[in-house]
């Protein structure tokens, strides 16, 4: 029987082994970066969905051929050296030493082949590549070599695209997957190792420092250079609500969000814990129209639908602050190398007259246009409300269906009519990285149902795209991009809605080193 | 003790006597001297009328984007760029929102959507609920089918019930007061059964009975009469409850069309910016608080002077 | 009756009602629009594959032989599968269900602690000013949005005082002090409107119950108000306010729903309205399913508990 002092101490002594446990896990856990992503991750494979969360979970645990530093220019990053044949249509690489999957099993040319193929099978530039290679074969074990039919001018470009769809390297087994089935085994072979144990959709995703990767010697910069982890742990905390984030890092109980909202930008800037960087340059919006079922495959009536945009009333409804956005009227990013102001009648104005008498021409019937509406996406739900009324100044009914994010993307799917479920527009957002250059921008297709969502076609188009990939000169190559340009807008198969810079936030003296890149990677980040 | 999706009940299947026959004139006299129902019937009607007299009380199109005007607080006076391309000045006496809509405008006319929403939740739930439970108390053999059936309707929880529903049918109009007003019907039927089980032992229900009169006949003048007065009250709780989860739902983002104005529309486009910007959330919710509450006090009054046995009767 | 066949009959006869609980939902799924095997193929689905997966899944058999199939899956534990997250609804059920447990336990401790003297006291002084600004206070808990709260909340006590955290749920194997942290804001939502309901019932049954006869008897014998209230009126009041707490069990199951959201608490009521936005039907299926039986059950449980209560209840 325990007398009364005995239970005490047992008590007592229960208590302080519970504490000590506590601090013991709390010290096993080591440096921790917890951050909030821009949406939940509920899709592990970056080659079945271009979803931007679900590349940023891939540039965690996988890695690349090539990469692309700050200033866009082609670096090695897996590849140790290569060579091109003197007729340019053989290219053998060389893979690092050193280079093993979280299995502990290295990096061989099988791996890389068997990868690149299954990307070639989704990836709209992949498809090109692959359509023009002659063969892909393993020399050795760490050597392989692709051989084109004729010269192909984007092989580098192709093998260190930044986004969607990236050619992350997997193990063969897993790369073995059908294209059209998403793998089930995020092993990889990149900075961080996916913990599938602690995996909770919705809730939260833990990645572990991969203490055996070897990163090259560079600095980091883009997607390029030497990957290093100084961090053991990192988690992705998902929360949805915009307000919640803002108070969950204001309060520090996360070091940093990736998106951040531009509704609390002005909070977040004013808080003087609070840094708000700008590490990816800039990103651009694009409204994208159906042209297999009515009313726009009629080339008239889309540009009706086009001439409604007015860009600054709806960059300023969803970034809200002047120094966040900008108007841009091509179709690539305003200040790169392609873009060029010969827009035809598309203004980035709306012009409503204009768009009244050419819907009058066409023979409009009056069905209302379906315009889909992610309500629960912070960085695009500002858009419908605003152009479903911009469309219906220009003379068109508007049915504005309201959805989350990945029933749209579900539905952009679908080629069927809209009283079948089916949909005439939508509004996305790209990255710089994505419609800098006209091949590698997934929505600019032209061969009908073969192509993008919204399955444009557009012959001229094509024969344009094939002389762009098959010439080498950048005077020619800026023509060709111009006269691109045109073809997308007489055909009215999208348009851009204007430019923005992604904000990114986080604790100031607590993160640092955020790289500079294209697209959001979360190596070199410090915390203190 | 209120009754609905937002508030259980009681549920006694202890029989109550019969109310005796209301004596007309003093009746609604009793009624409109409660104080409950004064208050809470007023304010309602105080809403209605202001709704109804939105289009003269300051507003512009609740659905008119200004994206120019976005955020602005209650009280200023700007000038409002619509995107037909006309500028007009106009006094946000309640601010705007982050599409630079009036939120006065919006709750004025989100008074009409949530009024409406409540009030044929109500009916749906009242009606259907009487014909289930009519039914179910006089036709012995289809009771006890019935009363597993709504059993099973009310081992659903509510919200979850009107959540699924809206999420696979649709958020149209019609959709969301079936999705509200199912959910409903089962605690209807049970205390309009609960009356016709003790009305039905009646000696003049027998004595009409054992004269053949028709069964709808019966059902019309002898036992529909006793369920009114529980019906009504119900009605109003049912009511109460329906407002407050059409909130919800839109606050969910499972609710009515988005560029609906709404009171839960409203409240839950700025909930994104609540800290920096709570009026948006706040001057809803007070008038969807107020309503509720007048609903609420009123179904308090009607039940106090119309049928104090409420509770007993299983309501 | 005995003992024994009374608990055998009670609880066989939750079974039809379970039953049509199932049917109520699978029926639900089956019947609405939207085509499940688009949904799983998803992004580049074509008709090939699409068909490929309809067989799979036997969409392409009659209504009743798939509900069999179904219901035999349920009864070996298989809810099925999500959509979207590639994992069984077991399996999220499982990892989502300790924070919704806490967050329920802990909101009925603290509706409990302050709902139940709260009704006594306002029995007490029944009448009084005590009591009519109880029962106020009590209608505007369930007229108030629980978001609206909650957000009033995070605002006062964790923005502006620091003294909580603004969102999160902590495991209670990191530590209890952290757990109840996270979830003192949360219960305290929740628990409004809990609380508003329990007051009023317990208000109600006690001031019913100290009209009755043997409390004339006690007071006559001497015995102090005090034990008057407690032993007495307060354990005779006990099954009412014990089955208002089960019914409020479907409230708390709604409430969750929103409170969760409102502070990001990662249990079964975030999981219900991420199914619901994303379509995700098995989700959806599985979640109501889980809800209603546990409702069954605890109801069961309470009719049970009436047994310990009142040993004048045989049935």
């Amino acid at each position: 029987m325990l007398s009364k002092r005995n239970l005490k101490a047992v008590v007592a002594g229960t208590m302080l082994a519970a504490a000590a446990a506590t601090s013991a896990f709390a010290q096993d856990a080591g440096k921790v970066l917890r951050l909030v992503p821009q949406s939940d991750l509920k899709i592990l494979d970056p080659i079945w969905t271009t979803a931007f969360v679900t590349r940023n979970h891939g540039y965690a645990v996988y890695d690349t051929l090539f990469g692309v530093d700050e200033q866009g220019k082609v670096k090695p990053q897996m590849v140790d050296k290569y060579t091109t044949g003197a007729d340019g249509k053989t290219w053998t690489f060389t893979l690092r030493k050193s280079l093993e999957f979280h299995d502990g099993k290295p990096v061989t040319s099988e791996d890389v082949l068997a990868s690149l193929k299954r990307w070639g099978q989704r990836d709209g530039l992949g498809q090109k590549m692959y359509a023009a290679l002659d063969k892909a074969e393993a020399v050795d074990a760490s050597t392989f070599r692709l051989v084109f039919k004729d010269s192909f001018g984007m092989v580098l470009d192709a093998l260190s695209k930044p986004s969607s769809n990236p050619p992350f390297i997997m193990p063969a087994r897993v790369a073995a997957t059908p294209a059209d089935k998403q793998i089930d085994d995020a092993t990889g072979s990149g900075p961080y190792i996916f913990k599938k144990e602690e995996y909770r959709p919705g809730e939260k995703v833990v990645y572990l420092k991969n203490a055996k990767y070897v990163p090259r010697t560079e600095a980091a910069s883009g997607t390029a250079g030497g990957k290093n982890v100084y961090v053991d742990r990192m988690e992705w905390v998902i929360l949805k609500d915009a307000q919640t984030q803002a108070n969950a890092l204001a309060n520090g109980e996360v070091d940093m969000i990736e998106w951040l909202p531009p509704e609390q930008y002005t909070a977040l800037k004013n808080n003087s814990a609070i840094t708000v960087d700008n590490p990816i340059p800039k990103g651009s919006f694009a409204l994208h129209l159906n042209h297999v079922i009515p009313p726009f495959d009629n080339p008239k009536i889309a540009q009706a639908a086009i001439m409604a945009i007015n860009q600054e009333a709806l960059m300023r409804a969803q970034m809200v602050h002047k120094e966040l956005y900008n108007s841009c009227a091509s179709v690539y990013p305003c200040g790169t190398t392609f873009s060029s102001d010969k827009t035809g009648y598309f203004t980035g104005k709306p012009q409503f007259e204009k768009a009244k008498a050419l819907l009058k021409e066409a023979g409009y019937d009056g069905k209302p246009v379906v315009l889909m509406y992610p309500a629960d996406f912070a960085l695009l739900n500002k858009f419908p409300p605003v152009m479903a009324q911009l469309l219906k100044q220009a003379g068109f009914n508007v049915d504005m269906q309201s959805m989350d994010w990945p029933t749209l993307v579900t539905r952009r799917a679908k080629k069927d009519p809209v009283d079948k479920g089916g949909w005439n527009l939508f509004i996305t957002g790209w990255g710089i990285a994505d419609n800098m250059n006209p091949m590698f921008y997934a929505p600019l297709t032209g061969n009908g149902e073969k192509g993008w969502f919204g399955w444009a076609t557009d012959d001229k188009l094509e024969q344009l795209k094939f002389e762009f990939l098959a010439s080498a000169d950048e005077a020619r190559r800026k023509e060709l991009a111009t006269a691109i340009q045109q073809r997308v807008y007489d055909t009215g198969i999208y348009a851009p809605i204007g430019e923005y810079k992604p904000l990114t936030a986080y604790r100031k003296g607590v993160v640092s080193g955020v790289v500079r890149s294209p697209v959001n990677v979360f190596w070199n980040i410090k915390k203190s | 003790m209120t009754d609905s999706l937002a508030t259980p009940m009681i549920p006694v299947d202890a029989a109550a006597e019969p109310l005796p026959p209301p004596r007309r004139r003093s009746l609604l006299k009793r009624i409109l001297a409660d104080w409950s129902v004064r208050a809470g019937g007023g304010v309602l009607l105080l809403l209605v009328l202001v709704s109804l007299a939105a289009p003269w009380l300051g507003t512009i199109d609740p659905t008119a984007i200004d994206p120019g005007s976005g955020n602005l607080m209650p009280g200023t006076r700007g000038e409002f760029n619509s995107l037909a391309g006309d500028t007009f000045e106009h006094l946000f006496v309640m601010g705007t929102d982050s599409l630079g809509r009036d939120i006065w405008s919006r709750t004025l006319y989100g008074a009409r959507v949530s009024l409406t929403v409540g009030v044929a939740v109500a009916v749906l739930a009242v009606v259907f609920g009487m014909l289930v439970g009519l039914l179910g108390g006089y036709f012995r053999r289809l009771d006890s089918a019935i009363m597993r059936l709504m059993d099973g309707v009310m081992a659903i929880p509510g919200i979850l019930f009107a959540i699924s529903l809206v999420a696979l049918f649709g958020g149209k109009l019609l959709t969301v007061v079936v999705a509200i007003a199912v959910p409903e019907i089962p605690r209807v039927a049970r205390l309009v059964r609960s009356v016709v089980l003790t009305v039905r032992e009646e000696p003049y229900v027998e004595a009409a009975i054992a004269l053949d009169t028709p069964t709808w006949k019966i059902l019309v003048r002898h036992i529909l009469p006793n369920a009114i007065a529980p019906l009504i009250i119900q009605a109003t709780y049912v009511c109460a409850s329906a407002i407050l989860v059409e909130a919800i739902l839109s606050f969910l983002g499972v609710g009515l069309p988005a560029d609906m104005a709404t009171w839960g529309n409203i409240m839950a486009e700025g909930r994104a910016q609540f800290n920096q910007f709570p009026h948006n959330v706040l001057f809803p919710g007070i008038f969807l608080a107020l309503t509720v509450l007048a609903v609420n006090i009123l179904g308090d009054g009607l039940r106090d002077t119309l049928d104090p046995k409420f509770n007993k009767r299983g309501g | 009756m005995p003992m024994q066949i009374f608990l055998v009959r009670r609880i066989l006869s939750t079974v039809p009602v379970l039953v049509i609980v199932a049917l109520i939902v699978f029926l639900m799924l089956r019947l609405a629009p939207g085509d499940p095997a688009a949904a799983i193929v998803g992004d580049s689905g074509t008709s090939e594959n699409i068909a490929k997966v309809r067989s799979q899944l036997g969409l392409d058999d009659s209504l009743p032989t798939q509900f069999v199939r179904w219901s035999g899956q349920l009864l070996q534990g298989n809810l099925g599968e999500s959509y979207f997250m590639k994992k069984t609804v077991v399996e999220l059920i499982g990892q989502r269900i300790e924070p919704t447990v806490s967050l329920a336990a802990v909101t009925l401790v603290v509706t409990i602690l302050i709902a139940v003297p709260l009704g006594v006291v306002a029995a007490w002084r029944h009448g009084g000013w005590l009591d009519r600004m109880l029962m106020g206070f009590s209608v505007m808990g369930f007229s108030i949005p629980a978001f609206v709260i909650g957000y009033v909340l995070i605002w006062i006590f964790a923005l502006h005082l620091q003294l909580l955290p603004v969102q999160g749920y902590s495991r209670l194997g990191q530590g209890p002090w952290l757990w109840i942290k996270h979830l003192i804001l949360p219960s305290i939502t929740l628990s409004i409107i809990y609380v508003a309901l329990i007051a009023r019932v317990t208000r109600a049954a006690v001031a019913e119950a100290m009209t009755e006869d043997y409390i004339r008897t006690a007071r006559a014998k001497g015995i102090s108000e005090k034990r008057v209230l407690m032993r007495h009126a307060l354990a005779n009041a006990a099954i009412p306010i014990v089955t208002v707490i089960g019914i409020g069990i479907a409230l708390l199951i709604g409430g969750v729903v929103v409170t969760e959201t409102v502070f990001a608490i990662p249990g079964l009521g975030q999981l219900t309205v991420d199914a619901v936005l994303s379509r995700d039907f098995p989700l959806i299926q599985g979640i109501t399913l889980f809800f209603s039986v546990v409702y069954v059950l605890i109801n069961l449980l309470i009719d049970l508990s009436y047994l310990a209560f009142d040993p004048r209840i045989r049935y």
